[in-house]
């Protein structure tokens, strides 16, 4: 089965956009995910005809909309070039750090996420990413957290968008913010991934639990951020 | 005064891609002190796809040979240079809209040429591009033009100004394309596509017999 919206992976090395693909469906199994690396004879750089073949047959093989991610140089100018050959509002480039966002954008992608959705994940990655590696290990929520004194909420998300990208790297960026282990609805809420993962929507139940020395203070933070709806409302 | 059709057209692609041969290696070793050392193989390979196309395409205007660079050139060059020459040539081949170029029609095609590569590339002057070399060039084709020149003067002069631009990108800092990587070090060295730009716009010139 395809999912709604595929992606296209633009880089100077075929082996490096081969590698890419089999890096991101390993978390997204079903999205149509195409390479478009190196020149159409084999050589390092970027191929206008690749790019143009990989977007047109991701949207003859079904899918709704085609994002595009790039490394450098001229993989941008390449994919911007077919882009305005083409003239379809289906497909859209996004210029962000080429593996995180390939990887956001699968994700979001595979959770069924919409078009614009699917280029949000991608552009936040940078942020998204930089938040939960802070995180590290962090993660809480083993059993003996609880006895350690976990503090929990529950609470409605009230953004019609739900935890999609942008929300959850804010989410991601507070929670790592405190020396806590934070957690949402079990998984780690400092890694935008995790969160994304959940498929939140707009109107979802979440609990919040925190634990450790700032344990309170995160939970307050966390839920006022969810709270205030992410400017959505 | 004769102005520029079909005829001056194909003569500039065979001398253009008899120009990037030539000077392949040199463009190569720019773009080897600053970049990936591959432009000159990038203009030659390109050049050499259009000459290939250039009988079966039959070409009948100034805007269709232009359009045939354009779009051999995307989808060959493989590099950043393809993409840019590549949107140049495209609006350069739709602002060609005569059967043959006066001095306005030159400077209108090289306006809409150095729009492209800003509009892809985002480059401004200064930033060590080929903008460097194209700027000038468009300037000096419609200086050409307002005083009354011809199509042949316009082309001169805007060859002679997109050399002096390339050489102007000798001192500078690269800040677009792969050589802005190497920041300060990229100084003292001339930008590759600048040069390869200050080449095509002189075998224009060439072909127009100026
Ligand atoms: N953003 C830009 N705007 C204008 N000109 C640019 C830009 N980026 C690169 N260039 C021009 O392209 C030339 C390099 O062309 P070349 O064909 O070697 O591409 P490249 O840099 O190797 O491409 P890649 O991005 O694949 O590495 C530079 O010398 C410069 O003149
Ligand atoms: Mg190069």
């Amino acid at each position: 089965m395809s999912v709604g919206t595929a992606l296209v992976l633009v880089s100077h090395s075929a082996q490096l956009a081969a590698g890419l693909v089999e890096v991101a469906a390993q978390m997204a199994p079903d999205v149509d995910i195409r390479a478009a690396g190196g020149t159409d004879d084999g050589r390092v750089g970027t191929s206008f005809d690749l790019v143009e073949q990989a977007v047109t047959g991701a949207l003859s093989a079904g899918a709704d909309a085609v994002v595009v991610l790039t490394d450098l140089g001229s993989a941008t100018l390449t994919a911007e070039s077919v882009l305005e050959m083409l003239e379809d509002e289906r497909v859209r480039l996004v210029d962000a750090p080429f593996v995180e966002a390939t990887v956001a954008a699968a994700v979001a992608a595979q959770g069924g996420g919409d078009f614009d959705a699917v280029v949000a994940a991608a552009g936040t990655a940078v942020t998204g990413f930089a938040g939960s590696g802070e995180a590290g290990g962090a993660t809480a929520g083993g059993p003996a957290a609880d006895d350690g004194g976990a503090r929990t909420r529950s609470l409605t998300l009230v953004n019609p968008l739900g935890l999609h990208a942008r929300p959850a790297a804010t989410v991601a960026r507070t929670a790592a913010g405190f020396d806590a282990g934070v957690t949402i609805n079990g998984v780690d809420a400092a890694s935008v991934l995790a969160l994304m993962s959940l498929g939140l929507t707009g109107g979802a139940e979440i609990e919040v639990s925190a634990t450790g020395p700032q344990a309170e203070e995160a939970l307050a933070a966390v839920v006022a951020e969810i709270e205030s709806g992410f400017g959505e409302t | 005064m004769a102005d520029l059709g079909i005829d001056w057209a194909l003569s500039w692609v065979r001398a253009a891609a008899a120009t990037v041969t030539e000077h392949r290696e040199h463009l190569l070793d720019l773009d080897r002190a600053i970049g990936d050392g591959d432009h000159g193989e990038n203009m030659y390979r390109g050049f050499t796809a259009v000459l290939g196309k250039l009988d079966a395409a039959e070409p009948s205007t100034v805007g269709d040979v232009l359009k045939l660079v354009a779009t051999t050139l995307m989808s060959t060059v493989g590099g950043a240079a393809g993409p840019l020459y590549g949107t140049a040539f495209l609006r350069g081949a739709k602002a060609a809209d005569t059967d043959a170029l006066d001095a306005a029609g030159v400077a209108a095609v090289l306006a809409a040429g150095l729009e492209g590569i800003v509009a892809r590339g985002k480059a401004e002057v200064g930033d060590k591009t080929m903008v460097d070399a194209w700027t000038p060039a468009a300037a000096a084709a419609q200086h050409v033009a307002d005083s009354g020149g011809s199509a042949a003067e316009a082309l001169r002069a805007a060859a002679d100004a997109a050399r002096a631009g390339a050489e102007s990108t000798d001192p500078l800092v690269a800040r677009k394309g792969r050589a802005s990587y190497l920041g300060e070090r990229s100084a003292g060295h001339r930008d590759p596509g600048a040069e390869s730009s200050a080449l095509l716009l002189e075998t224009a010139a060439s072909a127009a017999g100026a």
